[in-house]
């Protein structure tokens, strides 16, 4: 008979004659999940997704016969589940404040019935392969829920139910497989969570992921179906920056897993989500997401399961040719749950305690993000944003290193910034990004042809600013010409002007592509104009006193996405802003005493 | 199975003891040891098999003899009673009493483990609690729910400064008298205890707090269990009894290093600095306690202290802490030479969740403005304070000068206040306002032209 024979932590040994590795388990009278990690002889190893205090030798154990998997259905978005996919609202009504060890409720819900509408050229005869869609549902008002043939089934479709009212158990269709047996599909089912799902090829081209946040958009864009890393130390605001990114992307389904993070975050999400509405759809956004919530006082297996569970789902909504971001906080605490495991499994230990199979393991999940064609030949994406997070900020841990070869675009978050209250306080000199090529090509077909110019000319300001910076530093601003100080000047107003965002500020939190093109091409004027007065003899000091330095750091919250009329024809009457101070020396122009009194004349 | 005892001993080493011959115990199980002498220990069932299984002897496992060992498996994990009447009581680590009076009575107890909160019946931190210190309630508040750590380090006076807190710390408005403290030290030296102590029995705090001592000398595994029985009566307080709890826990340094001490003896795989790699979970077991549940008016706020081994903040304790809670506040060697008390540095102090407890619903409308004001204009003393390091202060403008009085004031009369001094946050803001002052208005950008019409006082010139 199956039975507990050791418990060491959220490690059990079995006496389970024929598990499967990686089969379900459930485990002593209480009835804990977990999964069979290892075999020898009639004895299994298994890890627990739940704490295994009370736990006694000899009590039962039971194999379930399959992996762990997740359900893929109708019921999914707007929900909040936990790193095994167990719904955690309804454990809550279920029992209570605090999770009951040993309760199973399914992810889905059975007690609500789906407006079933079968696809119109659906016949009984015809032959249906995986990935083919079979019909819809409204899962929201904003996301119809596409029902698929599973990717392992195919053959001749006998019979389709008709529209109409169907929970996620009822027969809809039944279809005879190639090799003579009959099945029967429902609007779920079931896909083990460690096996990518299949689809026809990878699909490379792309658009760019629109977030409305500045520095990442027209700094360091990412594509559809790209992968991203977000390193930064505690405080740097990574939370923060992936709720906006959550909140205003232009994706069709977010999934945001909270992988050993703190409570307090989900909440925040949980509770501001509702509230907010979708800048491309105006609907509200929960009805797109879906939260996977493994908080860090939760067992730690099942924060290892946490990321599967997320992106298997990632893939179920892509596979019906949905753009879908998956936004993993925090990943070092996926590897802190291997570590763990690890160690308790006696393996060897390489980096930092970490085993030798962390990297393959960041860089088959991360594989898993990319545009591609479904099996049923549309197109649909996954792309993956990993937050990072590392002990000390030290970029050279394991973790970050190692994601830092796989990933695509770099956002890192720098402490010095976010002490300085510099939100959001990406680096601009160590963050990257590898598609900005691709990029390229959709802004200046969609915003405007000179954005990657634009772009270009703005972070060499920037990068020069640092090099001007630390002369300053050394002998003081008086050591600098009029061109570097107006240079100094113009970057500093691309910092607070572009760069700086207000995640709180209603106007400002999101910023669409046409407004940034138009800030970026505004303050780049602004610094244009200024060095062509330079040119006349205009000393800097005059300039940076101009009033529309002051008012172009006030562009970015004066004008809504409603006004973008208004500030294009602000741009473009910057010259005005000059004439009054061009009028002034272009009568002394030439006059090289006057300019030597002006600069001079000033401690 | 807890009638039995078992006199199966078959090896012990280093505070672990193995058993033999002793089927269906359960993990997590509390254990009472009995030796030769008659001296009785407690024990922790860590790892449990058909054949064998181990505890870990809180007192050690000196003196043993194994013939003559006797060993009890008490069938429950460590728990501690619970009633109304553990307000005002001293406790040691394990919930026992240390004040001299009898134990509790109850009926009720509770794992002092706890049991993870769902987090879909979490409700987000909300409202103001007052500390009474200007540096924390008017530029780094604290909000219902938060937990919000104290960085310090060696021979700064972390101590003294919580013990203000839990003197002083109340709610603002209608639930003012629905407000608790627990107080958790662990580790702490006899002396330590006894300023605790004698501190808060003076100043009255003592009826509405629950104090858990666990001294330096006393055995290291308990000091592992002192936060989590704290909790479990801050878990009590608030979700039964609908309090509005703090807990003040000093110092998790004590605690992480104990972690690792039993993490080696048990022979865990290390991680960094030798703590082992669960550190992050165990800490975060604790520290997740805090917070606020849907449909129950009581919450817990947490705010943990710990020193930083020599004032590195990268330091795992303080690294992972950081990670797990919603800001810190800082304490700064330089400001505590200068005999500014309390000495929290302010920029690198940050509290996430400040935006939802202050403000006009809360505390005032200027509140956050205020704040952020403060925290610019003191940014920019700084930086002239450095550029006067450089160049000497006669070079200075006139304007540079008015900040370099500003920062001196800011230091002295903001964040210095004296130990008995309770500021409320009205007293806190109209302070602030007092001191920017002293700065030109149009340099004040974040607070709004009404605010200073209101409040700038031109002209008033502020002296130290």
């Amino acid at each position: 008979m199956a039975r507990i024979i050791e418990i060491n932590g959220p490690l059990v040994r079995l006496e389970l004659p024929g598990a499967l590795l990686g089969e379900q388990v459930r485990v002593g009278a209480l009835g804990l999940s977990g999964e069979v990690i290892a075999r020898e002889g009639d004895t299994a190893l298994a890890q627990l997704y739940e704490d295994s205090t009370g736990l006694a030798p000899g009590e039962p154990a039971e194999g379930l016969g399959h992996p762990l998997s997740v359900e893929l259905g109708p019921g999914l978005l707007g929900g909040i589940f936990d790193g095994v996919q167990r719904p955690l609202e309804a454990i809550w009504q279920a029992s209570g404040d605090r999770i009951a060890r040993g309760v199973q409720i399914p992810a889905l819900t059975r007690d609500r019935r789906w407006d079933f509408t079968p696809a119109a050229d659906r016949l009984p005869g015809m032959v249906l392969n995986g990935g083919d869609i079979l019909g819809t549902v409204p899962e929201t008002a904003s996301i119809e829920h596409r029902i698929l043939v599973p990717p392992d089934v195919a053959g001749e479709l006998l019979e389709l139910a008709p529209a109409g009212d169907y929970d996620v158990d009822a027969t809809l269709a039944r279809i005879r497989m190639r090799d003579g047996t009959l099945r029967k599909l429902s609007l779920c089912q079931r896909w083990p969570v460690r096996r990518p799902r299949p689809f026809r090829r990878r699909n490379h081209a792309g658009e760019p992921l629109i977030t409305g946040q500045r520095i990442l958009d027209t700094f360091y864009p990412l594509l559809k179906g790209g992968k991203a890393a977000i390193p930064g130390p505690f405080g740097a605001g990574k939370t923060m920056l992936q709720h906006q990114i959550a909140r205003w992307c232009n994706a069709e389904i977010v999934i945001y897993v909270g992988c050993g993070e703190r409570g307090n975050e989900l909440t925040d999400v949980l509770e501001s989500l509702p509230k907010l509405t979708d800048p491309h759809s105006g609907r509200p956004l929960m009805e797109r997401t879906l939260l996977i919530a493994n908080t860090s006082n939760m067992p730690v297996v099942a924060r290892e399961a946490s990321v599967y569970v997320g992106i298997t789902i990632a893939e179920y909504f892509r596979d019906q040719g949905y753009d879908v971001v998956m936004v993993a906080d925090s990943t070092s605490r996926w590897a802190e749950a291997l570590r763990e495991v690890a160690g308790r499994l006696g393996q060897m230990p390489v980096e930092e305690g970490y085993p030798a199979y962390l990297g393959s393991r960041l860089a088959a999940f991360y594989e898993r993000a990319g545009r591609v064609e479904t099996l049923a030949g549309n197109t649909g994406s996954v792309t993956l944003i990993g937050a990072v997070s590392p002990p000390g900020g030290d970029f050279s841990e394991p973790v970050t290193s190692h994601t830092k070869e796989i990933i695509q675009t770099f956002w890192a978050l720098s402490k010095e910034l976010a002490d300085a209250r510099h939100y959001p306080a990406i680096d601009w000199l160590e963050s990257f990004s590898g598609y900005v090529g691709e990029a390229a090509g959709w802004w200046a077909e969609h915003v405007d042809p000179d954005w990657a110019e634009a772009r270009a000319r703005a972070l060499e300001l920037l990068s020069e600013s640092e090099e001007l910076r630390r002369i300053v530093n050394l002998v003081g601003v008086e050591a600098l010409s009029s061109e570097q100080r107006w240079s100094l000047e113009a970057a500093e107003l691309i910092k607070e002007a572009l760069l700086q965002q207000a995640a709180t500020d209603a106007v400002d939190s999101y910023a669409s592509p046409a407004k940034q093109y138009l800030l970026l091409a505004g303050l780049l004027a602004i610094h244009a104009e200024g060095l062509r007065l330079i040119a006349l003899g205009v000393p800097a000091r005059r300039l940076i006193e101009l009033p529309v330095v002051a008012e172009a750091r006030r562009w970015k919250t004066r004008y809504g996405d409603a006004e973008l009329a208004a500030l294009r024809e602000r741009v473009a009457g910057l010259t005005e802003d000059f004439m009054k101070l061009e009028g002034e020396y272009a009568v002394a122009s030439g006059s090289a005493a006057r300019v030597a009194a002006e600069e001079g004349g000033q401690p | 199975m807890k009638n039995l005892e078992f006199r199966t001993a078959s090896s012990a080493r280093g505070g672990l003891l193995v058993m033999a011959n002793v089927a269906g115990v359960a993990a997590g199980t509390r254990v009472g040891i009995t030796d030769h002498s008659g001296r009785r220990r407690n024990g922790l069932v860590i790892r449990t098999s058909d054949d064998a299984v181990l505890v870990e002897v809180f007192e050690d496992t000196d003196d043993l003899d194994l013939e003559r060992t006797w060993v009890r498996f008490l069938d429950e994990p460590y728990s501690l009673p619970v009633s109304r009447d553990i307000l005002g009581r001293v406790f040691n680590g394990v919930g026992r009493p240390r004040d001299g009076r009898p134990p509790i009575v109850s009926g009720q107890h509770r794992d002092i483990n706890g049991a993870p909160l769902n987090p879909a019946a979490r409700a987000y931190p909300r409202e103001f609690i007052e500390t009474g210190l200007s540096a924390i309630d008017g530029m780094n508040s604290l909000t219902r729910g938060q937990k919000l750590p104290i960085f310090s380090g060696g021979g700064l006076p972390h101590n003294r400064v919580a013990a203000q807190i839990v003197r002083q710390a109340r709610l603002l408005g209608e639930a003012a008298g629905d407000f608790a403290v627990v107080f958790a030290a662990f580790g702490v030296s006899s002396q330590d205890a006894r300023f605790f102590q004698e501190g808060f029995e003076e100043s009255g705090a003592l009826e509405r707090l629950v104090m858990f001592l666990n001294l330096a000398d006393e055995p290291v595994i308990e000091r592992l269990l002192t936060p989590r029985a704290a909790l479990t009566a801050a878990e009590y307080l608030a979700f039964e009894l609908d309090r509005h709890v703090l807990v003040v826990m000093t110092d998790m340094t004590a605690y992480a290093e104990a972690l690792r001490e039993v993490a080696v003896l048990r022979g865990d795989v290390p991680a960094r600095k030798g703590y082992p790699g669960y550190l992050y979970s165990d800490l975060a077991e604790l520290y997740e306690r805090a917070g606020r549940i849907r449909n129950r008016p009581g919450s817990i706020t947490l705010i943990p202290v710990l020193s930083m081994p020599s004032d590195d903040i990268t330091h795992p304790i303080p690294d992972l802490t950081g990670y797990i809670t919603e800001g810190q506040i800082v304490l700064s060697r330089e400001l505590n030479a200068q005999g500014v008390y309390p000495p929290i540095a302010v920029l690198p102090s940050l509290s996430r969740l400040m935006k939802d407890g202050i403000g006009g619903d809360f505390t005032r409308p200027d509140h956050p403005r205020v704040a952020s004001q403060l925290f610019a204009s003191y940014a920019r003393a700084l930086e002239v304070r450095g550029l006067a390091a450089i160049i000497g202060a006669e070079d200075l403008s006139e304007g540079d000068r008015r900040y370099l009085e500003f920062a001196e004031a800011f230091e002295r009369r903001f964040v210095g206040q004296a130990e008995g001094d309770q500021r409320d946050v009205y007293a806190t803001l109209d302070l602030a306002w007092d001191l920017l002052s002293m700065l030109p208005a149009a340099s004040l950008t974040r607070v709004s032209e009404e605010e200073l019409a209101k409040h700038y006082k031109p002209g008033d010139k502020v002296t130290r």
